[in-house]
């Protein structure tokens, strides 16, 4: 019997890596693509809770009440946003999402209690219509940017960075620039638009500062101002968010999705949300703003466990925005056949950005978009934003919490050390994390 | 006419009262004294209002206006009139950088000199400069006109989409994908009308006209070296 070594496949020139290769060289150009980072970092999965033990005692599971409610905008804002659930929809733009999954959005956001967000490319009346409460985006683009639609905002959100693409502008390719889509940003129609990195009228925190007095003076002080960042520097970042006169910080980690954006941009650029979340908190300590400045943290959130989380690190609410397209229907195995079509598979379709989602939500194309039904997948949202909000209050229940916002860092452990040291809480076993000095 | 002294007033009640004198559609005149390079005066104004600023004002004087006519007898800072929807903005001294940035209407009439990034992505406002303006003027400019009697400074029009830029004088250099085009006859009533309106003294002829190649519209990796 002879003995022959397996054929051996590299780690370093995997399968995959080579036909990313073999693309570029056929192609030249970079891979774009939607969605977040798909290579794993650390996350939510690596932290548990304790629960409660002798020390402490837990509340009654079905009897005692477990309160969700959030409040965003406080500091400035005179008519700061009530939320009956600390579960928020991300900003997606109407042009990468048809109109009919921005609709869908609204209605389940709204039955559940809570906002949605605009996105590049302005307001629609889909979404204004079905979102009791709506967050406006202003971006650096501006595309379809107007003081009516500013007037009639919720909620301002200034937009600085996204955690797909800190540093980085956006790019929607002309297949999806149809006449509405090219009517609302004032472009021809089918050419591939770009969206500006920076703002064109201010360029750092100082002038961001008399930029939000702007905004704050047309439309009567009544709103709350958000700045979204990028999981850059979130120490810092924060801090200047806060300097420059934010209500509440939007801290986006690298697992955020994107509806377009360069493959190398979504696996190389920002840290986890994970990592993001103790230095952003910590700003706000240090400038005593904890909880007078609200802190929404976004990136892979999935779970009512990551909710719980996020707000134990110290958030006041998460945002969802990839989780909320999958409760609609994407990625659904339904559409298998179709996504072998497009030389793909389910849970692995990210090319959002070429407008032919089977589903109907990543496009402008109406024949696709008509399967998308928004009350019936407005009702699917509101189901998983509902059983998200339960899981997170059975969590603090058991930690003996009587407010989600009563979560703390006291109630985990790290599983790993990478965990341990981002998170700041001890590794699992032990009374230690890493960076913790005096042992 | 109602005076509004900033040297006694704050920013809050000069754009709450101009804000309600816009809404009320009464066509009512107002004058502002002392701004003092104030930030964000005269603000979000809808409706009908003509108003005086007299002296400088810092950023954002004028932003988002519409309708309300705004003239300002000094200097502006940053980010005049600033996506402007309708209506007229005239300084009669020099703005600062990025004027009529994002202006999606209206006429911005600037009387002397506008600074860098003047008209950066412009959205179907009208600019008119009667002296020079500076770098990266025009950056990803969408639609609209802008006008300059005086000179241009380096890379005009950048990346620009639909936009129409006339200038008289120089120009530094063009940006990426920015030509100079054919000046053909519904370019030149354009600019006449566009003229005429600013009250500015000069003659359509004695302009060039600079528009997009559209090279850059959809991404062909022949292009990269554009950027
Ligand atoms: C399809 C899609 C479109 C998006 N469009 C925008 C946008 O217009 N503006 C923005 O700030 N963020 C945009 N984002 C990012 C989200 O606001 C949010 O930061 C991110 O989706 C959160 O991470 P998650 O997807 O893991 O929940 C988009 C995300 C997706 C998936």
């Amino acid at each position: 019997m002879t003995h022959q070594t397996l054929p051996r496949q590299s780690w370093t020139f995997s399968n995959d890596i080579n036909s990313e290769i073999r693309r570029a060289a056929e192609t030249g150009i970079y891979d774009i693509r939607g969605g977040g980072t798909k290579r794993r970092v650390p996350h939510f999965d690596d932290l548990l809770f304790l629960g409660a033990s002798m020390s402490r005692y837990p509340l009654e599971g079905y009897r005692e009440k477990c309160d969700t409610s959030v409040t965003l905008g406080t500091r400035f804002a005179k008519k700061p946003i009530e939320l009956k659930i600390p579960i928020t929809i991300a900003g997606m733009s109407f042009g990468a999402l048809s109109g009919n999954a921005k609709e869908a959005l609204g209605r389940g956001a709204t039955m559940a209690g809570t906002s949605t967000t605009t996105g590049d490319g302005g307001m629609t009346e889909e979404e204004r219509g079905h979102s009791e409460k709506l967050v406006y985006q202003y971006l650096p683009s501006r595309y379809g940017m107007n003081p009516d639609d500013l007037r009639r905002a919720d909620a301002i959100e200034v937009v600085v960075g996204q955690g797909a693409k800190p540093g980085g502008g956006g790019m929607l390719l002309g297949q999806k620039i149809t006449e509405r889509v090219a009517g609302m940003r004032d472009l021809p129609v089918g050419i591939d638009q770009r969206s500006a990195c920076r703002h064109p009228d201010w360029t750092g925190p100082d002038d961001l500062e008399i930029k939000i007095m702007e905004l704050r003076e047309i439309t009567g002080w009544e709103k709350p101002i958000y700045i979204k960042i990028g999981g850059a520097r979130p120490y810092y970042d924060t801090a200047l968010a806060v300097k420059a006169g934010a209500d509440v910080v939007v801290l986006d980690g690298m697992q955020g999705g994107t509806a377009a954006t360069q493959d190398v941009f979504i696996e190389h650029v920002g840290q986890p949300t994970l990592a993001c979340i103790r230095p952003a908190v910590q700003a706000l300590q240090d400038l005593g703003m904890h909880r007078e400045v609200q802190l929404v943290v976004s990136g892979g959130i999935r779970s009512g466990a990551d909710v719980a989380k996020a707000l134990a690190l110290g958030a006041d609410a998460v945002a969802i925005g990839t989780a909320a397209l999958i409760a609609l229907g994407d990625n659904d195995p339904q559409w298998e056949e179709e996504y072998q079509k497009l030389g793909t598979t389910t849970g692995a379709y990210d090319d959002w950005h070429e407008g032919r989602d089977p589903a109907g939500i990543t496009t402008q194309d109406p024949e696709l978009a008509k399967r998308l039904d928004p009350t019936a997948t407005g009702r699917r949202l509101r189901n998983y934003l509902n059983v998200m909000t339960l899981e997170c209050q059975t969590i603090a229940r058991a930690c003996g919490h009587n407010h989600v916002h009563n979560l703390e860092p006291e109630d985990l452990c790290a599983l790993t050390m990478e965990a341990a040291a981002m998170a700041q809480v001890p590794l699992a076993g032990t009374n230690w994390y890493p960076g913790k000095s005096g042992f | 006419m109602q005076s509004l002294d900033m040297s006694s007033v704050d920013l809050r009640t000069v754009n709450e009262t101009l804000q309600a004198a816009a809404k009320s559609q009464a066509n009512a005149t107002y004058e502002i004294t002392n701004p003092r390079g104030s930030h964000a005066v005269a603000v979000g104004l809808d409706g009908p209002l003509s108003v005086t600023v007299k002296g400088s004002t810092g950023y954002y004087c004028a932003g988002m206006n519409k309708t309300a006519s705004v003239r300002v007898v000094g200097s502006t800072g940053p980010g005049v009139a600033e996506n402007m929807m309708s209506g007229e903005v005239v300084i009669e001294g020099d703005a600062s950088q990025y004027a009529g940035a994002t202006g999606h209407g209206g006429l911005l009439n600037i009387k002397g000199n506008a600074s860098s990034r003047c008209g950066i992505s412009m959205k179907g406002i009208d600019i008119v400069v009667h002296g020079n303006i500076g770098h990266m003027s025009a950056f990803m400019a969408q639609k609209g006109n802008l006008v300059v009697l005086g000179d241009a400074g380096d890379a005009l029009g950048d990346s620009l989409y639909e936009a129409r830029l006339f200038v008289r004088g120089s120009v530094k250099s063009l940006g990426a994908d920015c030509i100079e085009k054919e000046m053909r006859s519904e370019h030149i009533d354009i600019l006449k009308d566009l003229l005429d309106r600013a009250g500015a003294d000069a003659k359509p002829e004695e302009f060039r006209r600079y528009g997009s190649a559209r090279q850059l519209y959809n991404f062909k990796i022949d292009n990269v070296d554009a950027y």
